[in-house]
């Protein structure tokens, strides 16, 4: 396996130099294979999200440096190596269904025949066909999100970089999303980094989960999840599965004891 | 047929029996209230001419004098429109004021749509460069508390100066009131866009252009149109108090200024121009309103 994405001693300290100077980030290290599911878990403040914000260069590092296939990860969003779906579906509620998924194929200037195709394809990926006409508002929560993956996905990006996208959903969607997830992953076969504080999600869709502590934000620790692949709806009830859900919320506690003791000096 | 082209179908046919429903429960509704308003001014007459002009049961007078002359029965001033204006003079009042309306249009149409792009260029420019905004926002609010009677004539003058047109000026008057809510509305709308919708367009590398474009202009567009709604009737407004001071003997200006003169000898006349001179307003925000719902898709329109 070649790494994709590797994060090497990187810290971010929200506003430097002023009184309410904040640590998000401390001295995180992390390599990202390809083909990969990683989930990067943590309590809320654990600075999960800014570690994606900064994989997709949506904000720098204070120090240290993240590099995707040995370039800046600058670089690689210029290169558009990054599909970003967000906790909102942000779908741009003046364009229909098809046209949001086309937005970012018109931004790169492919032709119409193209987009129009691709776009038929997504949305069937994501089993919208028929809704393509339809404005944002007439959807659900679910299907919303649906046309999210599908828009992050129709330029064809190597990397999926998810921030809690069924964190606005019922218990039953989420669930359905998560399947519908892993069968879109294993048509794609891209790399994807994926922000939950859901235990039980982190374990059924990840290949690993990185435990994250909070305050300041560090890794406690890396989970190989060996549940077997692919995952359906009989791994939630997979001995391993709750096997390793226990391993991860033992980490995630560890995480927390050693915070309170204070960083090791 | 799949479960959900069901479903689209069925949508569609609610959504559009549901337009016609609002339609009409619309046009109802603005009889209603034009045939209530018509009630309580013949109410109020018939009242006062009861009680002689005495509110009822009291010694207390009535603000306004409840007689024909104050306030002339409505028949009166609709069928005012169809006699002619002056004794012996040619047209009716109704072709009359249609004339004036259309001249005045024209002065109204000129200084919306440039009061309109002036406004638009103010909100994008302040949108992107908040230097700009700090610095020059003052004096467009500043520009806004000027009397519109105290710098009228100076536009007048001026224009005269330089050999234009009267009623160019006239449409310079009207942008002045125009151009105001436009800044403010299309800068707000500019801004609207949350941040995550702007790190999706980051995410795509996508350039200043662009995202002005594909994101924050129809983001704006609701706001726009808000503001432009607004503008339609203070572009009438503008260009009715620029005619006064120009000496334009052809717009609604000048037939207000006249029938107020003859007030006390016609005052069907003065109000027939008033009800003329709304009529162009709103008929003014209503072809703008039209516009919207051809350009903004329904669910994302603001006002309604």
């Amino acid at each position: 396996m070649n790494t994709v994405i590797s994060v090497s001693g990187v810290s971010k300290v929200f506003n430097q130099g002023r009184d309410n100077r904040v640590s998000a980030l401390e001295s995180i290290n992390l390599e990202i294979d390809s083909g990969e599911f990683v989930s990067l878990l943590g309590p809320s403040g654990c600075g999960k999200s800014t570690l994606l914000r900064l994989i997709g260069d949506l904000t720098s590092p204070s120090t240290g440096a993240v590099l995707v296939n040995g370039k800046s990860a600058a670089q690689a969003r210029r290169g558009r190596e990054y599909g970003m779906v967000f906790q909102q579906a942000t779908l741009y509620d003046w364009r229909t269904v098809s046209r949001n998924v086309q937005l970012p194929l018109e931004i790169m200037g492919h032709s119409r025949e193209q987009r129009e195709a691709r776009t038929q394809e997504m949305l069937k990926l994501v089993q919208l066909e028929s809704f393509g006409r339809h404005y944002p508002w007439q959807l659900s929560g679910g299907m919303q999100q649906r046309v999210a993956i599908a828009r992050a996905l129709a330029f064809q990006p190597s990397i999926l970089l998810m921030d809690e996208p069924f964190g606005a959903l019922d218990e039953m969607t989420r669930e359905r999303m998560q399947m519908e997830l892993l069968r879109i992953w294993e048509q794609t076969k891209n790399t994807v980094v994926f922000v939950t504080h859901s235990i039980p999600e982190a374990v059924f869709l990840s290949s690993r989960v990185v435990v994250m502590s909070a305050r300041p934000g560090r890794i406690a620790g890396i989970i190989n999840i060996d549940v077997p692949q692919p995952r359906n709806f009989e791994t939630r009830e997979h001995p391993r599965f709750f096997e390793k859900i226990t391993e991860v919320r033992e980490c995630l506690r560890q995480g927390e004891t050693n915070t309170h003791k204070g960083p090791p000096s | 047929m799949t479960v959900a082209q069901t479903v689209e179908l069925g949508l569609d046919e609610n959504q559009r029996d549901a337009q016609w429903r609002l339609a009409l429960r619309r046009a109802a509704s603005f009889l209603l209230i034009l045939l209530l308003l018509c009630g309580v001014w013949e109410g109020y007459k018939a009242l006062g001419q009861a009680t002689r002009g005495k509110v009822p049961f009291t010694s207390l007078k009535l603000p306004i004098r409840p007689d024909d002359k104050s306030m002339p029965h409505l028949w009166t001033i609709g069928g005012s429109l169809l006699q002619p204006a002056r004794r012996g003079g040619e047209d009716i009042l109704l072709v009359i004021l249609l004339k004036a309306a259309l001249f005045t249009w024209r002065e109204a149409v000129m200084g919306f749509v440039g009061g309109s792009v002036i406004g638009f260029l103010l909100g994008a420019i302040f949108g992107r460069f908040l230097l700009f905004e700090r610095s020059l926002m003052p004096y467009i609010v500043a520009s806004q508390t000027v009397p519109l009677l105290a710098i009228a004539p100076m536009i007048v003058i001026w224009g005269g100066r330089l050999n234009w047109p009267a009623w160019w000026s006239v449409s310079i008057i009207s942008a002045y009131l125009t151009f105001f809510p436009v800044t403010i509305n299309t800068l707000r709308g500019l801004r609207s866009p949350n941040l995550t919708a702007v790190e999706l367009m980051r995410s795509y590398a996508a350039s200043e252009m662009q995202i002005l474009l594909k994101l924050r202009l129809p983001a704006a567009l609701p706001y726009i149109f808000t503001a432009l709604k607004v503008s339609a009737t203070a572009s009438v407004i503008g260009a009715i108090v620029g005619e006064l001071p120009s000496g334009i003997q052809d717009g609604l200006g000048r037939v207000l200024l006249t029938f107020s003169y003859y007030y006390i000898s016609g005052p069907e006349k003065l109000y027939a121009s008033i009800v003329g001179a709304a009529a162009l307003g709103i008929l003014f925000a209503v072809i703008v309103a039209l516009a919207e719902r051809w350009i903004v898709p329904e669910g994302r329109r603001l006002s309604e």
